[in-house]
């Protein structure tokens, strides 16, 4: 098969998000992320609930099943046990995947029901024109709380790790080098992989999370978590994370300042929870963290769900319909 | 006290009632299979709490299991218990409102203590203060027979009263002369691991009946064989509603070739469907417990979408959660059986309890005009082929199909001629074969039907949701026309689905007089009223619907053909107002809404009320 490109994965649906929407790079991440593996289009299904990112299958030519509001897991996990061969992706936002149906999120993540989730968080309703949402910080003003919002926000990757999820990332929308590896690594994961990725909502929220994701400042900003290795960030890669005992928390350091040797620094190991727990936690002035956080072996939900295989199946059925207590008059 | 013999009849009625701890409902089971074993023709009503275990001794606490059994074509549990067999005062209390005078009552006489009268909220101990002169009662201290009969298998005196349902059936055993061996050849399966519980309980059992043999009742009661059934040649089993429509399920995805997932979240009382589906992989069925009801129907839609028979089962509140989501299957056009095992209502009320009052729910309740088939089985058995059908209805237009079934039916069993798989026709469906191509929203003309193409397909690959959809590409369209389209689509696919529907036919009786015209679980109920109105000389006949959305085509005429019309219902009339709408007739109705099946009787009364005599038919002969 030749090479394909990501307009190989385009349907000739007019694409309707707002001009300079963060959507616009994801989907083309998506389609990339698929031509780079040659995904079998036939094979492929994208699920999505309601809002402005479950809009995004439409917009890929695949299977797509554009949902209700919130419960895009719960179709999937249908769509997945009903053939487990296929290839099933759920788009949903921050609104959709943790307020209306942070349930359904919850259980797909707790299964290990081999889906590949796409959070797009934007910590806003966007379609329902800029109502503040479970992932805003306090004190957000919108239409809904003009005062400034009161009530504290979710961390989709410390619920997905309370939940028990076996893969947890977050990248960038904008990101065409970070994200497609990204979601990549998902689709490959053999359970359920959640991947928050920061979207920029240029009407209703514009630049929210400049402070993690302005160019200039990304590197200071942002640590690139790499399973194996040690967690370095810096414009100069001169910074780490220490755990510090005392208060059993990662600390930033400065390699070579106070005596601080490359021995020092955290080695990251995806697999332990705890320390995606603390990675998860950080706040700036500290980094965030970036890429693959979490991912664990688990046996994934399908792969148990059909035993048998029928065989026989008319006999095996008229065998049932004469089970219990038989009384024969003939 | 009067000591009126049980009559000698050839059919009785008996209430078992105790505890909801006592093992009330499984005495009742095991009297049904041996009933079935002596060729009894049958039919049960499982009467219980909501509460599990509930506090002993109290009236709200009271479990019952009535059963009609003999060699009469019996079609309900029987207003009128002939026996009632009362473990405790507060289960003599709750269940004496049922019995007519004369009736023969059986009371463990050593319950009927100053504690446990007061546990049932009793001044005065009933089988002394003369309230029970009316009836046969027979005083046995069964508890402490039980005791005595298990004590040489070294159990504690707690542990020994866990027996006396046991010992009781033994008693009802030899009343009715009734076979023991099913009843112990499950007691040795069910305790096998334990001797000394199955011994225990086995004397139990026969003791019970020994008492029977040996004591002296005889100036109050002797055996009452019963005769055996005229039934047909064939096997047969007993089996609940929600064991049938389980089976129903099973045959159906075979039927039409295709696995099947059911897909639900545990509600009373349409537990029991999931609980018989469970394990039957072999049998082309998977059955997956959601988090909630929305994600079960949901789910369910996903399997649909992917090319399995997706099912989902619940009670009225939880049907009332998947609304939006059938909404997504009605606009995106897969199908879909949803079954409701309806219960007293509003909102939680009463979770044990039957009730038809979730018709209007089921024809009416989405938003949009979003109309879908419904289907009402009207007997345990019956749930069977109403299930068959609604599968077929569903595959054949691709459509979600509603399954009414309610507590009475989901629970009460009666002997069901097994039928063979092969007398059934195929179930048809559009799944483009592999190298297919075309459009998936290609209709088929006659069913409206769209391709069930599902992902895997490689030509195929489409997208579909609840946004309107273009009428002929399926793309998302906001187009005025088109919308009105897609509307009167909607509608007429469901209205096509009457073209396949066999004509109504009455189920008993004349034209020209009064139809009783009814559906659901009150078949058992109606059959009887109107047989025993027909024998009086009455015109009067019996229509019975399966198809409650879109009613059957020649309903109209046919009921033009009756002067007058009776809808008896347990709600508050919702079939009434249906039919008022789509058939424009003068209607009565009759509505009972206290969780119990149709009391015959009452029935029987308007009937009277409103049919003529056969006077003029007779002359004209």
């Amino acid at each position: 098969m030749s090479e394909l490109s990501f307009k190989d994965y385009a349907t000739d649906q007019e694409v309707r998000w707002c001009p300079g929407c963060g959507d616009y790079s994801i989907l083309k991440a998506v389609q990339k992320t698929l031509a780079d593996l040659k995904a079998d289009r036939a094979n492929t299904v994208f699920v999505s609930g309601i809002g402005c990112s479950s809009r995004l299958p439409y917009y890929v030519d695949t299977y797509g099943f554009h949902t209700i509001h919130g419960r895009a897991p719960a179709v999937a996990t249908g769509v997945k046990l009903a053939n487990p061969d296929l290839d099933v992706w759920v788009v949903t936002g921050d609104g959709d995947g943790l307020s209306i149906g942070g349930n359904h999120l919850l259980h797909a993540l707790r299964r290990n029901v081999n889906l590949n989730i796409l959070l797009f968080n934007n910590e806003i309703y966007g379609l329902t024109k800029g109502q503040y949402s479970p992932t805003s910080r306090i004190g957000t003003t919108s239409p809904s709380s003009p005062t400034g919002s009161i009530d504290a926000p979710i961390h989709p990757g410390v619920f997905a790790l309370g939940a028990g999820a076996s893969f947890f990332a977050r990248a960038v929308d904008i990101d065409q080098k970070g994200l497609p590896p990204v979601l990549a690594a998902a689709r490959a994961h053999q359970g359920a992989a959640l991947v928050e990725i920061l979207q920029n909502c240029i009407v209703y929220n514009k630049d929210v999370f400049d402070d993690v994701v302005a160019k200039k400042t990304a590197a200071e900003t942002q640590i690139q978590v790499q399973h194996g290795e040690r967690l370095i960030y810096g414009t100069n890669r001169n910074k780490g994370l220490r755990l510090n005992p005392q208060t059993l928390s990662l600390e930033s350091v400065i390699l070579g300042e106070d005596g601080v040797s490359e021995a020092d620094i955290l080695v990251h190991d995806e697999t332990n929870p705890t320390l995606a727990q603390m990675l998860l936690s950080l706040e700036a002035p500290l980094p965030a963290a970036m890429g693959i956080i979490h991912r664990v072996d688990k046996p994934a939900f399908e792969s148990s769900f059909w035993d048998h295989k029928p065989t026989q199946r008319r006999a095996r059925v008229n065998d049932l319909l004469r089970r219990g207590n038989l009384l024969d008059r003939r | 006290m009067s000591a009126t013999p049980i009559p000698e009849k050839t059919s009785y009625v008996v209430r078992f009632a105790g505890d909801s701890g006592d093992g009330i409902q499984l005495q009742g089971q095991q009297f049904t299979i041996a009933s079935a074993e002596g060729g009894h023709d049958l039919a049960t009503l499982p009467d219980f709490p909501a509460e599990i275990r509930a506090p002993a001794g109290t009236r709200y606490g009271v479990s019952a299991f009535q059963i009609q059994f003999g060699g009469d074509d019996i079609t309900t549990p029987g207003d009128e218990p002939d026996v009632l067999i009362a473990l405790n005062p507060a289960a003599l209390v709750v269940n004496l409102p049922r019995l007519r005078s004369g009736a023969t009552i059986f009371v463990d006489s050593d319950a009927f203590n100053a504690q446990r009268l007061k546990r049932a909220d009793l001044s005065s101990n009933p089988l002394e203060d003369g309230s029970l002169d009316d009836y046969n009662v027979i005083k046995v201290a069964i508890s402490s027979l039980t005791q005595e009969t298990v004590k040489p298998f070294g159990m504690g005196s707690k542990d020994s009263l866990r027996c006396k349902n046991l010992w009781a059936l033994g008693l009802m055993m030899w009343l009715f002369d009734q076979p023991r061996e099913a009843t112990q050849k499950w007691i040795s399966a069910k305790f096998g691991g334990d001797a000394q519980v199955r011994d225990a309980n086995l004397a139990a059992l026969n003791a019970g009946h020994a008492y029977g043999e040996t004591v002296e009742l005889h100036h109050q009661i002797h055996p009452h064989p019963t005769p055996e059934a005229d039934l047909e040649s064939r096997e047969y089993r007993t089996l609940t509603g929600a064991e049938a429509l389980a089976l129903g399920l099973v045959a159906a995805g075979e039927l039409a070739d295709t696995a099947l997932m059911f897909c639900s979240y545990p509600i009373t009382p349409a537990s029991s469907i999931l609980h018989t589906l469970t394990g039957l992989e072999d049998a082309g069925v998977a059955t997956f417990q959601a988090e909630d009801e929305i994600a079960a129907v949901c789910a369910a839609i996903g399997a649909s979408y992917a090319g399995k028979i997706g099912v989902t089962s619940s009670s009225g509140p939880g049907i009332a959660l998947k609304t939006e989501a059938i909404g997504l299957a009605v606009a995106t056009e897969l199908p879909l059986i949803i079954v409701n095992s309806q219960r007293a209502g509003p909102s939680t009320g009463m979770p044990t309890k039957t009730e038809q009052s979730d018709l209007y729910q089921a024809v009416y309740g989405r938003n949009g005009d979003t109309p879908i088939p419904v289907l009402a089985a009207r007997s345990p058995a019956d749930c069977f082929d109403t299930t068959i059908e609604a599968v077929r209805i569903a595959l054949r237009h691709m459509t979600p199909v509603m399954l009414l079934t309610d507590g009475y039916i989901a629970n009460a069993s009666e002997l069901w001629p097994i039928p063979d798989l092969d007398d059934y026709d195929p179930i048809a469906h559009w799944k483009p074969d592999a190298d297919a191509s075309g459009n998936v929203f290609d209709r088929d003309a006659e069913t409206l039907a769209r391709r069930w193409a599902v992902p895997g397909h490689p030509s195929f690959v489409h997208r579909v949701g609840g946004i309107e959809k273009d009428i002929d590409s399926g793309n998302i369209s906001y187009d005025a026309d088109n919308h009105q389209a897609m509307t009167d689509l909607r509608r007429d696919k469901v209205k096509t689905v009457a073209d396949y529907l066999p004509d109504q036919e009455l189920e008993a009786g004349v034209y020209g007089g009064l139809a009783v015209v009814a559906w659901g679980s009150t078949w058992g109920s109606v059959y009887q009223a109107v047989q025993a109105c027909l024998n009086e000389g009455l015109a009067v006949a019996h229509i019975h619907l399966r198809h409650i959305n879109p009613l059957p085509a020649n309903l109209a005429a046919l009921l033009a053909q009756f002067d007058s019309i009776l809808v008896p219902e347990l709600n508050d009339g919702q079939l009434v107002t249906l039919l008022r709408d789509r058939v424009r007739l003068d209607l009565e109705q009759l509505n009972q809404v206290n969780g119990q099946p149709l009391h015959v009787a009452t029935l029987e009364e308007r009937i009277r009320h409103l049919a003529p005599r056969r006077i003029q038919e007779a002359s004209n002969e």
